[in-house]
């Protein structure tokens, strides 16, 4: 069969992988909703912090749809819907297939023609990020037995140890971004987003309390993150 | 009727679909090469992975042993699964929990968080579904140089928010982790790129430094 990089096969291959994965999804959510309503959690505010959740979901889906846009120049659709849609993330994928391709001296500024480099990119890109996977496959029951465990022993410990643990990657990304602080005025761009996108979420807490307005509480994440980004695109004309 | 507790079905159904799951991404290379007859050469399979596997599976274990206890099993399964943890999944659930008013490491967190994995995973696909679909018309829009700060700028736009909610509520514990990854990046940018492998020694100090408090009464 002559190969191309949108050739149907690969969509029907992608459509079937990604199916699956939603039906995943869907059957763990009714679950977990299910199991929820039986512990005791209002379906009300349950509903509130899905549609919160989803809405929060919407910019980084779409950066990752710029993503998907990138790769698809070199590695044609269904891969890269394949890989941003399920298991891979946008950090990853890119220096993947990048690596990949440079391991086979093959340019990626136009779309593969060799279906032996595609496949071969298609292998690394897979193998290259099952280590997670694997250890959550072999080690979550036992993992989550020593959490439970430990907060038998000493439950507040354990409370204060799943918030060092926020904490600690919080702290771990707040850090970088001020890695380019010594780049000049430009380099203090992503701190003003920060720290614009932390008052947005500080007025966002004040009206909650001032003015009871306790639906806000809900969508005060995407606010502070969309009006950062926005804030972001006059800020870096007028600095940048 | 299934009557076996919840935790116990989360671990039978997380593994056998994290088992297909499995088999299905492999599938997709298996089959191409079936399809179109061409089989790489596994020596430049071998180069490839020499140059990203290091990285990415330490990555990927780091990723399972510090997010695994904030999702919970049944967001582990699912998050693992579904992708995009850092800069979605993770945020997503510690937002949810926080309205919710749930622990992580509690039942009633383990639920809001399979819920919040599983309904951010939802809508990334669909919105994928729909993007690649009006990509020809969505591409000049989402290139153009004019809304390209706006996405180079996600993540502090993301952590700024979230560092106030729970900064605020553990500034003690959370001070000394700060200063340290702020005064690390400042002097060593380069690390920028390994942010991942940084997370767990920016996790093991806060660890360090709340049992300190803790022991001293002080948290």
């Amino acid at each position: 069969m002559p190969f191309q990089v949108n050739h149907p096969m690969l969509f029907g291959l992608a459509a079937l992988v990604i199916l699956f994965v939603l039906f995943q999804s869907i059957f763990f959510l009714r679950k977990a909703w299910k199991h929820a309503l039986e512990l005791g959690l209002s379906s009300q505010k349950l509903r509130e912090m899905s549609i919160s959740t989803a809405v929060f979901t919407i910019a980084p889906a779409v950066a990752i749809l710029i993503g998907l846009i990138t790769l698809s120049k070199f590695l044609g659709l269904p891969l890269p819907w394949l890989r941003l849609s399920v298991l891979g993330a946008l950090t990853y994928e890119l220096p993947a297939a990048t690596a990949a391709a440079e391991a086979m001296h093959t340019p990626i500024n136009s779309a593969v023609t060799d279906p032996a480099v595609y496949n071969a990119i298609a292998w690394v890109m897979t193998l290259g990020i099952l280590s997670g996977i694997l250890l959550i496959l072999f080690f979550q029951k036992k993992m989550a037995q020593g959490m439970h465990k430990m907060k038998t022993k000493d439950e507040r410990w354990s409370a204060i140890l799943m918030d060092s643990l926020f904490l600690g990657m919080i702290s771990a990304f707040l850090g970088m971004i001020f890695k380019d602080l010594n780049h000049g005025l430009a380099g203090w761009i992503p701190v003003f987003v920060l720290l614009f996108s932390a008052m947005l979420m500080l007025i966002c807490g004040l009206f909650v309390k001032i003015f009871k307005w306790r639906w806000l509480e809900n969508y005060a994440m995407p606010i502070s993150m969309l009006g950062a980004m926005a804030f972001a695109i006059p800020l870096t004309a007028w600095i940048g | 009727m299934n009557t076996k507790p919840y935790e116990q079905q989360i671990h039978f159904w997380g593994r056998c679909s994290l088992v297909i799951a499995l088999l299905m991404f492999i599938a997709y290379p298996l089959l191409s090469c079936l399809i179109f007859n061409a089989w790489p050469r596994p020596v430049d399979v071998l180069a490839g992975l020499l140059a990203i596997a290091p990285v990415y599976w330490t990555v990927g274990i780091i990723e399972a042993l510090t997010f695994s206890p904030m999702l919970g099993s049944g967001g582990s399964y699912l998050g693992f699964v579904t992708g995009n943890l850092t800069a979605m999944k993770v945020p997503a659930v510690l937002r949810a929990m926080q309205l919710m008013d749930v622990k992580p490491n509690t039942e009633e967190g383990e639920v809001v968080s399979t819920i919040a994995v599983a309904v951010s995973s939802i809508v990334t696909t669909t919105i994928l579904f729909f993007g690649m679909l009006l990509l020809t018309q969505l591409t000049p829009i989402l290139e153009s140089p004019v809304l390209a700060p706006a996405f180079d700028n996600i993540l502090p736009a993301l952590f700024g928010g979230l560092a106030v909610v729970f900064i605020s509520k553990n500034w003690k514990i959370a001070i000394t982790p700060l200063l340290a990854m702020l005064l690390l990046f400042l002097f060593m940018p380069g690390l920028a790129g390994a942010v991942s492998l940084l997370v767990p020694v920016s996790a093991l100090l806060t660890i360090g430094v709340a049992r300190l408090l803790y022991k001293k009464n002080l948290i």
